[in-house]
């Protein structure tokens, strides 16, 4: 059987939860099933003019209502246009998408970092629904705070803002110093540079570092060869020093990848 | 029973309906959504006598109806390929066309000496991507350098060799008339066309590349009219593509004059595109009464 489907999605709702942040509840029929935390679906626009999807990931997973949940910011005519969209309406969508977050490195009795920055917060809630051990989450925000409630649930939460209008005034590496926190492990998704800076806080203490990457993509399955990131090592796939952004990951070991 | 089959440089297609070359790998991500049996051919992403790493990203971009891409040909070379994708694809019931690129007529010579034993049905060669470094572009645009390639590679290919055009030129029929003289098998066309997008708030270009190859509906008026020429200049065979998408822009083609057809940029939106091009010919000639696709080819009035 096959692991994704394009398929006609049903809009359950759909709640601007901060500016230009918008969170959508889509009933679907296979993808909800099939989804682990970390992997995404691509949404196609209803406009015959704007062809490519866009890949936005999976916030949640409601199985028991065939149901996912993504929180997306508007970054140009595409996630406006779905922004607009209204409960029943439906919207093309293909999924799940890459490889996820790995859970069996994560048992009772070890400690976790969940990372997120900005528009990277919203996969650290399936993952953290599903990780086993103790869940530090930190999150990283420019000022306003969204999924933050709904995070809460599922392990302590550590908060950043760049204007200092909560938590630790400053990045998310900033306020793991300032509260003196550790983990045996790091789940991180987020912009380049506080991923690039969290590769190196993990390397250089020797802690598993897993990072969602993000890259502009066409086809979304591993085929059109767009979306690639540097390996440190030649790919097996692709037999130089790139991997697929949509395909191998879009979660790499820190490891693995140079940002 | 209507007949799809269509026959290129001897070699039989169950339908004329393949996929563009770098729009569908070796057909392996594809095959979760669309069963190979079906196709024609696959067409294979280009590969090299070494391996490509391709451009930096960003390497694609949207335009309005299409889009743009700067890959740079990135690819495993051919060592890779034939021990992993040609076995892949030798397991379905359908044609395989590798797609062959180089910087120079060496490196394209080392390719097709390196594939002449292998169990593949045809050749295409790419002299026309316009995404490659060196003033090697300038290959596909020039008729002495096209007819010139043409017969070195026809001298030591074991298949039939499709020479696959840029549409960046003047004249396209005059480069088809030149690939023919050279003994190409047949001709594909068009590739992608050289365009350039700005990110009017970054005041950057929207590829790394800065350039990139258009390709989408919006490309398929100027396609259709290059098949056109084209079949109006040489005798052999046309595989016309530029933004395929439905079963009515595959007629349109081959009523311009193609044999067979390529669906390229459409794969990456919708999946199944080529599978529902295959029924959408069949219908239409059940509709019309049509015993024999190749009664349509070149067909328009």
């Amino acid at each position: 059987m096959a692991d994704k489907f394009k398929e006609t999605a049903t809009v359950l709702s759909q709640e601007e939860i901060g500016s230009k942040i918008y969170s959508l509840w889509l009933s679907t029929e296979h993808i909800p099933a099939l989804s682990r935390p970390g992997q995404f679906i691509s949404v196609f626009s209803r406009d015959s003019g704007r062809l490519l999807p866009r890949p936005i990931s999976i916030c949640e997973v409601n199985r028991e209502k065939s149901a996912l949940r993504i929180v997306y910011r508007i970054a140009g005519k595409g996630t406006a246009e779905f922004s607009t969209l209204k409960e029943g309406e439906q919207v093309e969508v293909m999924g799940p998408l890459g490889n996820g977050f790995p859970l069996e490195c994560m048992e009772e009795g070890k400690k976790a970092f969940l990372i997120g920055g900005g528009i990277g917060i919203p996969p650290m809630l399936e993952l953290a629904k599903h990780l086993k051990g103790e869940k530090q989450i930190i999150l990283g925000f420019r000022d306003e705070q969204f999924l933050t409630e709904d995070l809460e649930k599922y392990g302590k939460v550590t908060i950043a803002t760049e204007d200092g209008s909560a938590g630790t005034k400053g990045n998310v590496l900033d306020a793991i110093r300032e509260q003196n926190l550790t983990a045996d492990i790091i789940y991180a998704c987020g912009p380049t540079p506080m991923l690039r800076a969290l590769k190196t806080y993990a390397e250089e203490r020797g802690i598993p570092c897993y990072l969602s990457l993000e890259e502009r993509m066409a086809c979304g399955v591993g085929a059109c060869l767009a979306c690639v990131c540097k390996s440190k090592e030649v790919d097996s796939h692709s037999n130089v020093h790139n991997k697929r952004v949509c395909k191998d990951g879009p979660v790499f070991l820190s490891t693995e990848v140079e940002l | 029973m209507r007949n799809t089959k269509v026959t290129i440089a001897g070699v039989e297609f169950k339908n004329p309906v393949m996929t563009a070359s770098g729009t569908f790998g070796s057909g392996e991500e594809y095959s979760e959504f669309v069963d190979l049996n079906r196709l024609g051919a696959v067409v294979t992403k280009g590969v090299a006598n070494v391996p490509w790493p391709g451009n930096p990203t960003p390497r694609v971009a949207e335009i309005q109806g299409g889009m743009m891409n700067a890959i740079g040909l990135q690819n495993p070379g051919v060592e890779v390929f034939c021990k992993r994708d040609i076995p892949f694809l030798k397991k379905y019931d359908t044609r395989v066309i590798v797609n062959v690129c180089g910087h120079a007529p060496e490196e394209y010579l080392a390719v097709v000496e390196r594939l002449a034993e292998e169990p593949i049905d045809m050749m295409e060669i790419n002299i026309s991507c316009p995404n490659v470094n060196a003033g090697f572009l300038a290959f596909g645009q020039d008729p002495n350098h096209v007819e010139e390639l043409t017969r070195e590679i026809k001298k030591i290919a074991r298949q039939p060799i499709i020479m696959k055009l840029t549409p960046n030129v003047t004249d396209i029929a005059e480069i088809a008339r030149a690939a023919e003289a050279g003994g190409a098998d047949a001709v594909s066309l068009i590739n992608t066309l050289t365009g350039m997008k700005i990110d009017v708030n970054r005041r950057t270009f929207a590829l790394a590349n800065k350039t990139g190859g258009v390709s989408g509906p919006a490309v398929k008026p100027i396609a259709v009219r290059m098949v056109y020429q084209v079949a109006g200049a040489v005798k052999i065979p046309i595989i016309g593509m530029g933004g395929i998408a439905t079963w009515e822009d595959a007629m349109e083609f081959i009523l311009a004059g193609a044999t067979a057809v390529s669906v390229g940029t459409a794969n990456f939106y919708h999946p199944t595109a080529t599978v529902e091009i295959i029924e959408g010919i069949e219908r239409y000639m059940e509709t019309n009464g049509v015993e024999d696709i190749r009664e349509l080819i070149g067909a328009v009035k």
